[in-house]
């Protein structure tokens, strides 16, 4: 009868191994059909991109805070201001040479020195971190070359936060509704346990309007658009000067460029564009 | 079977324990009520699919708009019943006409114990109450 | 057989209470960290993986470690470890499911689980790493209970469980690795971005493994009738010797290559471990004392005579495994993060919560050696009555 009982448990035991296994067996179509996460550069479909304009940027943080305004307020990104640990941004500024310390800049032209420059998401063409995404909870949409995140499945590892070169990442180490001043209702909150990070706006560039930190400019200080359109704002700035980005030297092909020229080129294209910071000599 | 007795009659006792809610209401013959569901008030009678489909297959539909959203950036839904094309969003196409979240959404799902997580990263309408 | 783990003499379940406190402690501080986030712990937005995912990554070594009893007794007949491949298993399976729970308690989300299953990413080490992890597991777990079942019944074990053991080499090797590859392909990262990454885990692994299994086994011996054989202790103690040299050559190349390269985002890391950055010194400390350690068991094993001595023995496994615990355990993965990859420090020490958690499933590894080992010990008959 003891054998017959240690039978019956190994069968029954087998049975719901096999249960899973089968029902399992489904989950690689889902994997199938979702976006590719490791795409090549791309000369076809849509390849988005950001020019931040350094020589329309003075050293007065106040167009930089209205920039990281307008993201948070929309995307109800927490402020734990009070509580920094916690910390959630997802564009922020540093000054000019934290933002390349890589580039170790010493000499360094006045009107860059110590420049509180704009940091965001890159949505790198051949992003490290959703290489290393053990879920697809984040991942590059085919459709418009986003680096996207997906609150609904992110199981809160931090792989991405630890894989991504720039720190452009943030994880909800509790729940951000209670430092959200503002709730903006269009748009969800996140939960304790996930990582989020910039989406390049994409719910707005769905209804046809423009990221909100580009918004939030009046005067293509952030140019966005289309990279592998040659005529658009983004390509023809970046043909005309000189732009830099982040760490590019680790292969990652960040989208996001800073163009560094002298803020006195500016006259050379619209003379009436007066820029604080261009006779030098001022740093805040 | 080794202390068959004990077994047989702590098997019984267990049964007649896991199955108490049926026979108790069978016995007591008491009705439960049915959730009480506040309609939209904005006009509108028409949901995106027929009330059946959506009184059955919401979760399935909303899963399913989720990932077209999410992971595809497609946001327009057209609807097997009427034709017409929605714009994929709990909070702006389902929480336009059902506004009143604790009367509606809630009101079934209390009734049936069930927490879907929606609600915490979907913002409720305000005054929804 | 596992009715065998719950007879015992009172110094028994003593132990077993002790340890179930421990863990319900544990447990306690999980829910609240469950409930309110990891933001009990110390961790911050540039220090994201901390105590947890450290040992996470010092156990997956100890786990890999059995190989190094089941090699030389299945692959090249070396009969003197035959009383102590049991051992050595059941110390896998403790060990891998003190991984699974670290992981576990580190995720945001562990209700979601499962994701890892319904939507594998062949392209993400992580994915691997729970494959690799759970196949380990259930690899020891049959051939301990076949080889233990056989011998309870005084058989030889079937034909078909050798290949699967011998499938549990390569095996062994491949978890370790595959978790270095978490780290060893990060361009982000450039203190853990260096081929030698992986061999330098599996010399630690192959070092602070057998010298665990070493004190293991002395303690069995004091405690009951087993006796694992001066010579079995003795080949285990040259192992960990020969694996110790080489892992402390492996880190005089990290060293070398950091610090002659003088390249700024290869030596920050190293100094702050060892002299501290920005007026952040927690951890240097901990690394002078493993650097010690590290002397005083080289010095206790390479010589001979205290080598074949017992009591020095034990020092020097202690040693080596408080050594390679702090350099693995403590300094290996925060050193990661600091600076940050905008040059940053952030301090990270871990919470109370965090350490109680952290004991709680050291813990509950504990109660499963120990009652495995019971087992083991009951069926040989050689339980001390």
């Amino acid at each position: 009868m003891a054998g017959n009982r240690r039978d019956f448990l190994k069968l029954a035991g087998l049975t719901a191994v096999g249960a899973t296994a089968v029902s399992s067996i489904k989950a690689p179509t889902a994997a199938a059909s979702t976006a590719d996460s490791h795409t090549e550069a791309s000369t076809d479909g849509v390849r988005l991109a950001m020019v931040i304009d350094l020589r329309k940027f003075s050293k007065d943080d106040a167009l930089i805070e209205r920039c990281v305004e307008a993201c948070h307020r929309e995307h109800n990104v927490p402020n734990w201001e009070d509580d920094p640990k916690n910390e959630v941004k997802w564009i922020w500024s540093e000054d000019f040479e934290t933002a390349f310390h890589s580039q170790e800049f010493h000499f360094i032209r006045e009107d860059l020195k110590g420049k509180p420059t704009l940091l965001l998401c890159n949505h790198c063409n051949n992003p490290p971190c959703t290489r290393v995404c053990p879920t697809q909870a984040t991942w590059k949409r085919d459709a418009d070359g986003i680096v996207m995140m997906d609150w609904h499945r992110c199981i809160g590892c931090r792989y991405c936060v630890v894989a991504c070169p720039y720190g452009s990442r943030s994880f909800n180490w509790k729940d951000p509704r209670p430092a959200i001043e503002d709730i903006t209702i269009d748009y969800p909150t996140r939960m304790r346990g996930v990582v989020e990070k910039c989406t390049f706006c994409e719910e707005r560039l769905a209804r046809g309007l423009e990221p909100a930190c580009v918004e939030a400019c009046g005067n293509d200080e952030i140019v966005f658009g289309d990279l592998n359109d040659p005529s658009s704002k983004v390509r023809q700035l970046l043909a005309e000067r000189m732009a830099i980005r982040r760490k590019a030297g680790l292969g990652t092909q960040p989208e996001v460029y800073y163009v560094i020229d002298d803020p006195r080129t500016l006259q050379e294209t619209a003379p009436a564009a007066v820029v604080e910071g261009a006779e030098g000599g001022d740093h805040a | 079977m080794y202390d068959a007795g004990k077994i047989i009659v702590g098997l019984v006792v267990f049964v007649v324990l896991a199955t108490s809610p049926l026979w108790f209401n069978a016995l007591t013959e008491e009705t439960p009520e049915a959730p009480k569901l506040t309609l939209p008030t904005n006009g509108s009678t028409e949901c995106v699919e027929a009330t059946e489909y959506m009184r059955a297959s919401h979760m399935d539909l909303l899963n399913q708009w989720r990932d077209e959203v999410v992971r595809t950036g497609q946001r327009d839904y057209v609807s097997s019943s009427s034709g017409k094309v929605f714009d994929m969003s709990l909070s702006r196409t389902c929480m336009d006409c059902h506004s009143n979240k604790a009367e509606f959404c809630d009101a079934c799902h209390t009734y049936m114990a069930v927490t879907p997580y929606c609600w915490d990263c979907h913002v409720e309408p305000k005054g929804a109450n | 057989m596992l009715e065998k783990a719950l007879t015992g003499n009172r110094t028994y379940w003593t132990w077993i209470f002790f340890l179930l406190a421990v863990i319900g402690a544990g447990t306690a501080c999980w829910f609240w960290q469950f409930r309110t986030g990891l933001t009990v712990t110390g961790l911050s937005r540039d220090v994201v993986w901390g105590l947890y995912i450290a040992q996470f990554t010092f156990l997956v070594g100890v786990a890999a470690s059995a190989v190094m009893v089941v090699l030389p007794y299945y692959l090249h007949n070396y009969k003197a470890f035959g009383k102590m491949t049991i051992l050595g298993e059941f110390l896998a399976i403790a060990a891998v499911i003190m991984c699974m729970l670290f992981i576990f308690v580190d995720m945001g989300r562990p209700d979601r689980i499962f994701n890892v299953f319904l939507h594998p990413t062949p392209h993400s080490m992580m994915f691997w790493d729970t494959v690799a992890l759970g196949g380990y597991l259930c690899l020891n777990i049959l051939i301990s209970r076949v080889s233990l079942s056989c011998e309870r019944r005084g058989e030889a074990p079937p034909k078909w469980i050798k290949p699967i053991i011998v499938l549990s080499i390569p095996w062994a090797v491949s978890i370790h690795t595959v978790t270095a590859f978490l780290y060893s392909g990060l361009a982000a990262r450039p203190f853990w971005m260096t081929a030698i990454l992986a061999p330098r885990f599996l010399a630690s692994a192959f070092a602070a493994g057998p010298a665990l299994l070493i004190l293991l086994a002395l303690i069995v011996r004091k405690l009951t009738t087993f006796d694992p054989g001066k010579e079995a202790i003795q080949k285990l103690a040259e192992i960990v010797t020969y694996a110790m040299l080489l892992n402390v050559f492996f880190v005089a190349m990290e060293l070398f290559t950091a610090l002659y390269s003088d390249i700024p985002e290869h030596v920050l890391h190293f100094q702050f471990l060892f002299m501290g950055l920005d007026g952040n010194n927690t951890l240097a400390p901990w690394m002078w004392l493993s650097v010690v350690l590290a002397v005083v068991a080289l010095v206790i094993l390479v010589n001979p005579t205290t080598r074949r001595s017992e009591t020095t023995l034990v020092v020097g496994c202690m040693a080596v495994f408080g050594s390679l615990w702090i350099d693995k355990g403590l300094g290996m993965v925060i050193a990661g993060f600091t600076p940050s990859p905008l040059g940053k420090v952030t301090l990270y020490a871990p919470t109370a919560p965090e350490l109680t958690i952290s004991l709680a499933i050291y813990a509950i590894g504990i109660l499963i050696v120990t009652g495995l080992y019971k087992i083991a010990l009951e069926v040989r008959g050689q339980m001390k009555v």
